[in-house]
């Protein structure tokens, strides 16, 4: 078990997309593990991507079950995450462990339908909302090379923003 | 000599272009850019910049002077103890609302002052048509006595008085 070094903004290697994983062996999941060790090590980290350690392989670990009364999962290791549904959207704050000192307004999906395998390779689904709905489209992005940087939305106006049908 | 901080202040009429050329100025100067807040507040074009400058203060005010000018602008120059990276990370936001009349930010945020939230970040608004302004304002800021020490300051203040002020916790989501 290690603790990973979190690549940060610039690195060019957070903006590859990140290859689909095909064998669920013990070296994946002795991966995951040192994932895992990793956000925990980060300040306050709900969530991790491969590509933030610089593995660029379509694995998150998301766990928000730290934050009380927020409905969740508990901990999840997402392996080839696919969403399927989309609905709603909501403003909520995000910062990254690879973008230190900063935190921003980001759209998300207020709910989401998820595909994923775990480490053993068993795909599950998932519905997902809120908190936990945000920060695995958060770490999905990560696989795609976006940061929440790509998302950003104003903080003075971002609240009240009328939709304008024409 | 090394490179000192400066908070720049700017005001006067509002006109396009004014952030191009006295930001063009400062970089041509040698001057690097921190953080900043540039508003229009009743027409008027503000902006307060963190300026790092190898210098001294006049030296600074050199720079400026004829894009100010030519701007038909005002400036104030300090020197500041500044830093980055070390943002505050906000836990609450506050909304409020209601027919514009003295004393309302006074009456507000003291309230909240004493309830321990630290103001991190302040914006304010008056809409509604003149006969009948309304006072908008948000507020971002660190609630360091919890959230229901601010929930309840709030609920006793609007229970006499005409003032809409809701709470929203902000979660921030790190990943």
């Amino acid at each position: 078990m290690a603790v990973l070094e979190i690549l940060t903004y610039p690195d060019p290697r957070l903006e590859e997309i990140a290859q689909v994983v095909e064998y669920f062996d013990d070296e994946l999941r002795a991966f995951v593990a040192d994932l895992e060790e990793t956000r925990l090590a980060g300040p306050g980290a709900v969530g991790v991507a491969a590509p933030q350690v610089g593995r660029s392989q379509r694995i998150v670990i998301v766990d928000i079950s730290t934050k009380p009364k927020i409905p969740n999962h508990g901990h999840l290791v997402l392996i080839n995450p696919e969403i399927t549904e989309w609905d709603g959207f909501a403003v909520g704050r995000e910062g990254c462990l690879s973008v230190p000192d900063f935190t921003g307004n980001v759209i998300r999906a207020e709910r989401i339908t998820l595909e994923a395998a775990n480490e053993w390779g068993e795909t599950q689904q998932y519905l997902c909302e809120g908190f936990e709905a945000r920060a695995i489209q958060h770490e999905i992005d990560h696989l795609d090379g976006l940061l929440f940087l790509d998302r950003l939305v104003s903080r003075r106006n971002d609240l009240f923003r009328r939709k304008v049908y024409k | 000599m090394m490179k000192r901080w400066y908070m720049l202040t700017v005001v006067g009429q509002d006109r396009p272009g004014i952030v191009a050329h006295v930001t063009a100025a400062l970089y041509e100067g040698g001057c690097n850019l921190g953080e900043a807040s540039m508003m229009r507040l009743g027409g008027n074009f503000t902006i307060m910049l963190m300026v790092q400058h190898e210098g001294s203060l006049k030296s600074l005010e050199q720079i400026l002077g004829p894009v100010i000018e030519s701007l038909d602008l005002h400036m104030h120059l300090d020197h500041i103890e500044g830093h980055l990276h070390e943002h505050i990370v906000p836990d609450v936001r506050i909304s409020v609302f209601g027919a514009d009349r003295a004393g309302i930010v006074a009456k507000v945020t003291n309230v909240l002052s004493g309830a321990g939230l630290h103001i991190l970040n302040l914006e304010s608004d008056v809409g509604g048509t003149s006969e009948q302004p309304i006072y908008i304002m948000h507020i971002e800021g660190q609630a360091r006595e919890g959230l229901q020490a601010l929930r309840s300051a709030l609920d006793v203040m609007k229970a006499g008085d005409g003032i809409e002020a809701k709470l929203y916790p902000i979660e921030t989501m790190v990943g």
